[in-house]
């Protein structure tokens, strides 16, 4: 479970996250909403502690993030903004990079890899250098590392970004058997259609505030709105930044 | 396994990988100042053997005015070349080194016993024709003392009466410390190793694995930002080390190649050299990593790291430089100033003179504190949140 509670952040004069505060639940997938700019990328960055909040706390499975940074880390798998990888490994010793880091031991290592590359599908690419990969196989990779030690709460920047419609497809199946394992998913989109199709609920950000919270139809019931991109338009109060 | 320790091994591997990492650090960096120096000191060495060994070639205008002097010349290693007009032109334009003229008065003035001239032309801007010029000067100078003694012994008197004074030279030097001078610019080729060997990784690890987006999950691990730059550190030092010490294997080889004995002069590249030269360069090539990751850490992108690193290896060029055109005799402090005292000591080394263990432990010391600043400073950097985000 993953606890916000009115984050504060600034760049100069610049408030990118001005009071954000939500919980994500285990067991659900919850979806970030909101328009380019409005503070998203920021605020999963304070929650996987490579940034510092001004103001306001961070508590992963009940433990406070700027108290204990590494067992917060611990319990996360991230799949930032930026994931690149290294080239001149395979895909394969990319993961295990990132399983050392997390500390696992050589035999969980492998049977943790091995599992990881079959549920991605990723046997073809996993003895290959990643020099030359598709944006699928890149993202599978980085998530896969990502999930190597096997973190109760997963977090995910704009997952499906420069995917095809197959990898994406395959991407939403991955992020549902998560959820039905138990997990804490939480994922950042500034695609409507992506947060409708995938969310059990959905946190709506606009200029660095939450301006709503609560189920699809919770959301709709809300603004009085007909269908779900009436009800973001509704709540937003403008349909800028907003892609289809 | 221990996290600084699984950092390290997986940017050694990823940078063995690399063929520009490879060839910078194991081939260019340890090959180039050794190719580069034997080269360089065996022209030199030939061509100082060519000059006062190979005969002189001069042109004699007014040859037929001195026949027993041009015939002593011609006995002494003078090869003459028929008269040239205007020889003033002629050296200017460097077509002639030099050329001697002898006046028609020169017979008349030389049988009435009178002091006859004669005129040497050349131009002393020319470096070049310094040696042939003392040579051809000494020969004519001989010439005229022989000549002067048999004229005093004619007239009965002793020719010691017409030198008073006679200086004898007694040169000091050792053929080690010929060759010191000689080897003025070997320190810097040795520092310019390390400084290549490591610069890549430098760059890689810090400026390139940022704009290739992979700093960000790296720093998501539960893993302090101070042991990961323990890690990469520690790797670029290890591919600087082994750059220099490939480079001192080469020197090892590449000074049998240098026709020293030629000249009297001894070159020492033996195990012990090199051993202590490893040592004496550890700080400064952990000094050197760590200024190169922080210079890296501040570049905005790969190109611009590679800019300042390149500026960077140039720095390490002001000892010997300044060393070799105002020569200081070393003071006690100097040995705590880093690369000022590597140079100072590889230098002795080379020259087989002692270095005491003060002054080694003074270099050692003080290079290594300046390098835990660094590297303290450089965590410092690491740890800010901006490092991490590209773009």
């Amino acid at each position: 479970m993953i606890e916000v509670d009115d984050l504060h952040k600034s760049f100069g004069a610049v408030k990118a996250v001005d009071g954000v505060s939500f919980v994500a639940r285990d067991g659900e997938i919850t979806g970030l909403l909101g328009p380019n700019g409005a503070g998203k990328t920021t605020t999963l960055r304070m929650l996987y502690t490579l940034m510092t909040p001004d103001r306001g706390a961070v508590r992963v499975d009940g433990i406070d993030a700027q108290r204990d940074a590494d067992a917060v880390r611990r319990r996360l798998g991230v799949l930032p903004d930026a994931r690149g990888l290294y080239k001149r490994l395979t895909a394969r010793e990319n993961i295990e990079y990132f399983a050392r880091l997390q500390g696992l031991d050589a035999a969980s290592m492998k049977t943790r890899c091995d599992q990881l590359i079959a549920a991605l599908e990723m046997q073809d690419i996993a003895a290959r250098r990643s020099e030359g990969f598709s944006q699928g196989q890149r993202v599978k990779t980085a998530i896969a590392r990502a999930l190597v030690h096997d973190p109760r709460n997963v977090i995910l920047d704009e997952p499906t970004n420069g995917l095809d419609v197959m990898a994406t497809r395959a991407m939403r199946r991955f992020l549902r058997r998560l959820r039905d394992e138990g997990r804490c998913v939480l994922f950042s989109s500034h695609i409507m259609q992506e947060v409708a199709a995938l969310c059990d609920r959905i946190v709506v950000i606009a200029g660095g505030r939450v301006v709503a919270d609560g189920r699809a139809d919770e959301l709709r019931a809300q603004t009085g709105a007909a269908n779900l991109e009436d009800a973001f338009v509704h709540i937003i109060g403008s349909d800028e930044g907003l892609a289809a | 396994m221990n996290a600084v320790l699984v950092v390290f091994l997986k940017e050694v591997v990823e940078n063995l990988r690399d063929r520009r990492s490879i060839i910078n650090a194991l081939v260019l960096g340890p090959l180039l100042g050794p190719l580069l120096f034997a080269a360089l000191t065996s022209l030199m060495i030939t061509r100082e053997l060519d000059r006062s060994e190979k005969p002189i070639e001069v042109s004699i205008v007014g040859a037929e005015h001195a026949p027993n002097l041009v015939a002593f010349l011609r006995q002494n290693g003078v090869r003459p070349k028929p008269a040239v007009a205007d020889p003033e032109t002629r050296i200017r334009l460097q077509e002639e080194d030099m050329v001697l003229r002898i006046p028609d008065t020169y017979a008349q003035a030389w049988s009435a016993g009178k002091t006859a001239q004669i005129e040497l032309l050349y131009d002393s801007s020319q470096r070049d024709s310094a040696t042939p010029v003392e040579r051809l000067r000494g020969l004519v100078q001989a010439y005229s003392s022989q000549n002067g003694a048999m004229r005093l012994m004619a007239r009965g008197l002793s020719p010691a009466v017409a030198s008073p004074l006679i200086v004898a030279t007694r040169d000091q030097s050792t053929p080690q410390s010929r060759s010191g001078l000689l080897f003025a610019m070997l320190p810097y080729f040795l520092i310019l190793s390390a400084f290549m060997g490591g610069m890549y990784l430098a760059i890689d690890t810090t400026a390139g694995e940022r704009e290739r987006q992979s700093l960000e999950p790296l720093f998501v691990n539960p893993v302090a930002r101070s042991r990961i730059l323990a890690g990469k550190l520690g790797a670029t030092f290890a591919f600087a080390m082994a750059s220099l010490a490939l480079s001192l294997i080469a020197f090892g080889y590449t000074g049998r190649l240098i026709p020293t004995d030629r000249i009297g002069m001894v070159l020492d590249f033996g195990p012990r050299f090199a051993a202590t030269a490893l040592l004496v360069m550890l700080p400064l090539v952990l000094l050197a990593s760590c200024l190169q990751t922080l210079i890296a850490a501040f570049a905005k992108s790969y190109r611009e790291a590679q800019t300042y690193l390149s500026l960077l290896m140039l720095i390490p060029m002001l000892p010997s430089a300044m060393l070799a055109v105002v020569p200081l005799k070393a003071q006690a402090w100097m040995f705590s100033v880093p690369l000022l005292s590597q140079h100072l000591i590889v230098t002795r080394l080379v020259r087989a003179e002692t270095v005491t263990a003060q002054q080694l432990l003074l270099c050692l010391t003080c290079g290594t504190a300046i390098a835990a600043v660094l590297a303290w400073v450089t965590a410092r950097v690491y740890r800010s949140e901006r490092l991490a985000i590209s773009g």
